[in-house]
């Protein structure tokens, strides 16, 4: 066992003669490196003693040989002393394979304009991957619909269920509490006006309107279009994709549009739970704080909401699940190599989609108000 | 490099055992791995190789017996310890393990800054001399692992286990997935290091021209056992079946002649 207190490595001038001692070891070095920058070189010959040294690795006999480069320059040439065979076998392995760090090549650091350069072409070429890839997709259904016997039924209730049916805890709860924050938010305010029953059409309207389908799209965006990048990239990676195809089945085909289609009954189902969820959520927090009876609530709320906006709500959840997957499948796709990928384009596609979902949406409340709708 | 070192055993395990739920994967092993050598540890799958170097190294603890490593017993050691018994060995791992964020001179740098205080250029200086030892030229330290070849993924992981000069090294199938002439390359530069750092390795291999190449000694691991140790020249002409059905397939008789041809 090497003891702590005669490891570290020491370096001493004694009467114009350098005495090395304890341990020349990567570890133990630190110090004695620091040293070596504002030492006091003895001038012309300086012996140097290695005697005492107990262990010297590679990283010491780096030390010492830079050390004797270095004098060398300032016309002093470094005499050593008690280099034992094995000391001497490291001296020259380091002295064959040492390489100044001034002269170690260095990373190629790309510019501002070239990086802007980069960025750019990355996204142009990722835009036009993407377009591509639903056209391909659409290709891929149309050949599908034309034989519809090739329909993988198997894989579409298998996704349906993973994304539909396991999301439902989540989406529930969600949306259950996004009613309770709101009809508690609103129903402080409504208050003051004496108007508290109008909390159902605030909590009604906008749950099916805008907030049930945009909630319930970035929930599905994060535990599904992830999982759907994460799948795909892990088979691309283990090579599964190129074993599916070898075989002849079509990657489109299998692992695709099943995962397509089945987000896009899945979203609005899910939307709608999160609609009556969330009305829930509402109905109990305005009993609670606002003393308004269900059955007051449920008059009020059949007044203020027409089939109009549930149809509004719930017409953009095909729109937002079309994009999930693509997205999702998309990145998938484009993973190459490593595991590591596999991790980076699953971010992409999570933030991608939650992006598209909440720009789509905008398209959508700018348009609806166009048509007055 | 004095060896003030009492007991030349580096590794010494005494019923080491290992038990997965009810399968029995070592069955009361007791070995001694001496300084310096080079030992080969050989099975078929599922011998319990991989969970043997996995016990070696403290990724894994025994469910029964004693494992001293530089005449510690691994099992009552505090986390401080731990550490300092684990920066004396180092690994190199089958596919590499290379750190995919990191170029290769990074990468061999990594234990350099975590547990030295040497300065930035220093550090630099000696991940260059390591990569250079392990047959990698130093624009190559640029690379990042994705961009290697199987053979200089080997090189790179190499490098960085043999960072600090570990007095220990374990090889877990260092010249598997290699084509042969990238793994007598790589059989070579084991011996290079051995002769430059004189390192004690310990080395998980099925590959026989390897055995022949570099082992000192080899231990057969079977039915969860040491079937038998020995040098390679013991081993093939040993009487026991376990070892005859391992050494004398058609594999093994190649090696052999190839081995003999060459000396």
């Amino acid at each position: 066992m090497e003891s702590r207190k005669t490891s570290q490595a020491s370096l001493q001038i004694e009467n114009g003669r350098v005495i090395c001692g304890g341990h020349w070891t990567a570890r133990h070095l630190g110090r004695v490196n620091r040293q070596l920058e504002h030492m006091q070189w003895p001038a012309g010959e300086v012996p140097v003693d290695l005697s005492q040294i107990e262990r010297l690795d590679t990283a010491g006999a780096w030390l010492l040989h830079r050390l004797r480069e270095q004098l060398a320059t300032q016309e002093r040439t470094v005499e050593l002393e008690g280099v034992t065979p094995e000391t001497e076998g490291l001296l020259q392995l380091v002295a064959r394979s040492g390489v100044n760090v001034a002269d170690l090549p260095r990373p190629y650091r790309a510019g501002a304009l070239e990086n802007i350069g980069h960025i750019s072409l990355r996204s142009a070429r990722n835009s036009l991957g993407l377009i591509g890839f639903v056209g391909e997709a659409w290709l891929a259904g149309m050949r599908l619909l034309l034989h519809p016997g090739r329909i993988r039924w198997r894989e579409i209730a298998y996704s349906l269920g993973e994304a539909g049916h396991k999301a439902l805890p989540i989406v529930g709860l969600l949306a259950f509490l996004l009613g309770i924050v709101i009809t508690y938010q609103g129903g402080v305010q409504l208050r003051l006006y004496g108007a508290s029953i109008f909390v159902a059409d605030l909590v009604g309207l906008s749950m099916l309107r805008e907030l049930a389908p945009i909630m319930t799209a970035i929930i599905v965006a994060g535990r599904t279009g992830s999982a759907y990048t994460a799948q795909i990239g892990t088979m691309k990676v283990t090579e599964e994709v190129d074993a599916l195809r070898s075989i002849g089945i079509q990657p489109m085909e299998l692992l695709v549009l099943p995962k397509l289609l089945a987000l896009i009954i899945a979203l609005p189902l899910l939307t709608l739970y999160a609609d009556v969820m969330g009305v829930l959520g509402g109905m109990v927090m305005a009993k609670i704080q606002l003393d308004i009876s269900y059955t007051t609530f449920i008059d009020r709320l059949q007044v203020a909401l027409t089939v109009k906006s549930y149809l509004v709500g719930i017409g953009k959840a095909p729109v937002f699940a079309a994009m999930i997957a693509v997205i999702g499948c998309y990145q998938g796709f484009k993973v190459s190599g490593s595991a590591e990928s596999v991790g980076r384009h699953t971010t992409i596609s999570v933030v991608q989609s939650i992006l598209a979902v909440i720009v789509v949406d905008a398209i959508f409340s700018v348009a609806f108000s166009y048509l007055d709708i | 490099m004095s060896t003030d070192h009492s007991q030349s055993a580096v590794i010494e395990a005494r019923g080491l055992s290992m038990q997965f739920g009810r399968r029995r994967v070592l069955d009361q092993l007791d070995f001694d791995i001496q300084r310096g050598e080079i030992l080969a540890i050989v099975g078929g799958s599922g011998s319990g190789k991989s969970t043997l170097l996995r016990q070696m190294t403290m990724l894994l603890q025994p469910s029964a017996g004693s494992l001293r490593l530089f005449g510690q017993d691994t099992q009552h050691l505090s986390e401080h310890e731990r550490l300092r018994l684990r920066r004396r060995f180092g690994i190199l791992f089958q596919n590499g393990a290379l750190f995919g964020g990191q170029n290769v001179l990074e990468n061999i740098a990594t234990p350099l800054r975590e547990h030295t205080e040497l300065d930035h250029a220093t550090i630099q200086e000696i991940a260059a001399i390591k990569l250079q030892l392990a047959g990698l030229q130093p624009e190559d330290g640029l690379l990042y692992p994705n961009q290697l070849s199987g053979g200089m993924r080997k090189r790179a992981a190499l490098a960085r286990a043999i960072a600090l000069d570990p007095e220990l090294l374990f090889l877990d199938e260092p010249t598997s997935g290699l084509d042969p002439l990238s793994a007598e390359a790589l059989d070579d530069l084991v011996l290079q290091l051995k002769a430059s750092l004189q390192p004690t390795i310990v080395v998980v291999t099925h590959d026989m021209d390897s055995l022949w190449q570099i082992a000192d000694r080899v231990m057969l691991l079977g039915d969860a056992r040491i079937q038998a140790t020995g040098t390679m020249q013991e081993l093939v002409v040993s009487q026991n079946a376990a070892v005859q059905r391992f050494f004398q397939g058609p594999r093994g008789r190649a090696a052999m002649s190839g081995a003999t041809r060459e000396t």
